[in-house]
Parts: structure tokens; sequence; C-alpha cells
């Protein structure tokens, strides 16, 4: 049943955030911390362990696959609910503040990726 | 009559937005097709589309939520809130490899604190060039070129002004609405093309909205990876911000 795969879903979302939250509690944030990451991880390890056994049908997968499919539309409402105009306001500081941050991340990316290739050449 | 119709759209909100959602994807992918011959990935033109929206959203009503601020469309606040935004997220791990996860562990930790840092001395030496002397301030304005969460977190924990208030959050958002754009520009040149890359592009630039909706305009596979990093980057700075970058930051501006 469609249904198994979206319960499931919600289910390891839930609880993700859950840890994520609790998480920040602990360290003493007020954020959520890694929550989707810990939904995610769980969300791969029980369709895994399900599937192997046969416990997890394709009929119960789609129901996972329509809202993986539904992530660009979901993604595009969440653009236009932004405060782009707010953004805007905050003028030429603002504007900086946001832009140089993310040039210099930018160009971090290759860098780090480099760093972890070669660690993982190490290893091997 | 056409009470009746601003009647139905507001009531049906979800319904409202999965059709105007749909209809806006299915324009910006015929331009992409036609003008750009897929150059600029449709899901690219979609979310400047959206980012366009939200501008003239605010324009009307002046409010903080884009286009949803119009009762018309609130629906499309419904669709791309949190928690469906989550949801949708969550789903796109179905089917992600363990094993290029746990592979890239080490360098998404060095990415996000990287990532974190960075972005907080941007910030901070922009605010410094434009006169702010006190470390509460040029520290809020840093967290806040981190996220747009990170910044008013930390502001609120340091007792910033609400001008500074309002400018961290700017810079934060300025900073999503740029990822959101340049990411599919520019993916190619970082070498953006491979989970491992996505994994480091997500802890690095870490801002939630914007590794996300930048990673589903250059390869909706890699979303998952990028994401996953990502995720723990708001939390991060929310942690060094307010402590031990502000430590650092009133050592080097008393006052």
């Amino acid at each position: 049943m469609v249904i198994y795969g979206v319960a499931l879903l919600a289910l390891c979302s839930l609880v993700g955030l859950v840890v994520g939250d609790a998480l920040g509690v602990l360290i003493g944030v007020k954020a959520n911390v890694g929550g989707v990451g810990f939904s995610m991880i769980l969300l791969i390890s029980l369709t895994t362990w399900m599937t192997r056994r046969g416990w997890f049908k394709p009929v119960s997968a789609s129901g996972v696959v329509f809202w993986s499919g539904m992530y660009i539309p979901i993604v595009v409402a969440m653009a236009a609910q932004q405060n782009v105009l707010g953004a805007i306001k905050g003028g030429p500081l603002a504007f900086l503040a946001g832009t140089i941050g993310v040039i210099f991340s930018f160009a971090l990316v290759p860098l780090i990726a480099r760093i972890g290739r070669a660690k993982r050449g190490e290893g091997k | 009559m056409n009470d009746l119709i601003h009647q139905a759209l507001s009531k049906n909100g979800l319904l409202t937005g999965f059709a105007v959602v749909g209809v806006m994807i299915w324009v910006s992918y015929f331009l992409s097709d036609r003008l750009t011959h897929g150059r600029l990935h449709g899901s690219a033109i979609a979310v400047f589309a959206g980012l366009v929206l939200a501008y003239v959203g605010g324009r009307l009503t002046g409010g903080k939520n884009g286009i949803a601020d119009l009762s018309a469309f609130v629906g499309i606040g419904l669709l791309g809130g949190n928690m469906l935004r989550d949801f949708s997220i969550v789903a796109t791990a179905y089917g992600a490899s363990f094993d290029d996860l746990k592979k890239s562990g080490l360098p998404v930790v060095i990415a996000l604190f990287a990532g974190v840092i960075v972005s907080f001395i941007c910030g901070g030496l922009v605010a410094a060039a434009f006169g702010y002397r006190d470390a509460v301030s040029i520290a809020t304005i840093g967290a806040g070129a981190v996220t747009y969460i990170v910044g008013p977190v930390t502001g609120a924990a340091l007792g910033a002004s609400s001008e500074v208030m309002a400018l961290s959050i700017a810079a934060g958002l300025i900073k999503a609405i740029l990822v959101m754009i340049a990411t599919p520009l520019i993916a190619k040149s970082i070498g953006l093309d491979n989970p491992h890359t996505a994994m480091i592009y997500g802890g690095t630039l870490g801002t939630n909205s914007g590794v996300a909706a930048g990673l589903a305009a250059t390869d909706p596979k890699l979303v998952p990876y990028g994401v996953m990093a990502a995720t723990f980057y708001t939390g991060l700075g929310c942690f060094l911000a307010p402590s031990v970058l502000f430590l650092v930051t009133r050592l080097i501006v008393p006052g």
C-alpha cells in the first residue's frame, strides 16, 4: 500500500527532527542540529533492511518516490515565500556581507574536495 | 464572481499551490528548452521566477512571506513551508548510497567549520568596513552572513540592536538567494558533479534553502548528499557564532 511508504517517510522525518531538536537542547543551541540528516540516514537504513527482507514492496516505495519527485516544486514554492524585499532593503552592507562570504565559500569547495580525495586515496 | 474565485483559491490553499507551481514549472521548462536549449536548467528558472514572485508579494503586502502573504496564495506558504520541505528532502535520500556518505565524513566536518568561519569573517569585515566598531554588531552581522537563522539567534544572545539584527537577517537572505541562483551557473567550475563534492558543497555553503534549490537546479541526484551535510551547518553556526567566534571578535575589537 502506498500509505506504508508515506508513513515510513513521515516516521523517519519525525524521529530525525526530534533527535535534531534534542541535540540542539543538549549543546545549548536554539536550532535543530542535523535533524534532516538523521531522518535521511534512518530512511536509507530502514528501507535497505526492509527491502532485503521483502517487507518494503515497490508499491510502498512509490509513496516515498512521489514525495521525492515533489521536491523541486516544493523548493519553487519555498523560493516564492522568501523575504526578497527585506533582503534588497538591507542595502549594500547586507548585499556585500552575504555575497563575499558566498564567493569565498564557493572557492573553498574544490580545495576541500581535493583534501577529501587525497585522504581517501591514502586509505586505500 | 471575483470574490467567489478568491474564496475558492484561499480556502483550498494547498490545491492552489499545486496548480500555481505546476504552471510555473511548465513555463520554466518550456523557456529553458526554447530560449537556452536546456543550458539553463528549467528548475533554475522556476526558482528564479519564485523569487520574483516573492518580491512582487513583498511589494504588494509589505509582509515577510513573499507571495504567500496574499490571501489567495496562502497555499504556496503551506506547500513551500518547513514541514513539507523537510518531508520531501528526506524522501530524496531514498536510493542514495550509504557508502558515498560514509567516505566523505571527515572532509565534510572540515567543510562545515571552514564554511561557518569564513562566512563569519567576511560578514564581520564588511560590517567593520561600513563603520561598525563594536564586537556585538560585528559578530551579529558576521553571523548573518553564515545563515539568516544564525544571525538573529546570535544577535538575540548578544543583545544586538534591532537595526543590526535586520541587517544580519538581510545578509543571510542575500546569501540564500545568491546560492540558489549561482550554484547551477558555477557548478562545472567547482567540479560539482559527484556525491563527494556535493557533500563538501553542502557543508561549506550550508544555507539550507540555498543548497536545496541550488542542487535541484544543478542535478537532482546530488540533492540528498548536499542537504545531508548542510543540515548540520546552521546548528554549528548557532553554536560557534555567539560563543567562540564572538569571543575572538571581542579580542580584536574591544568594546
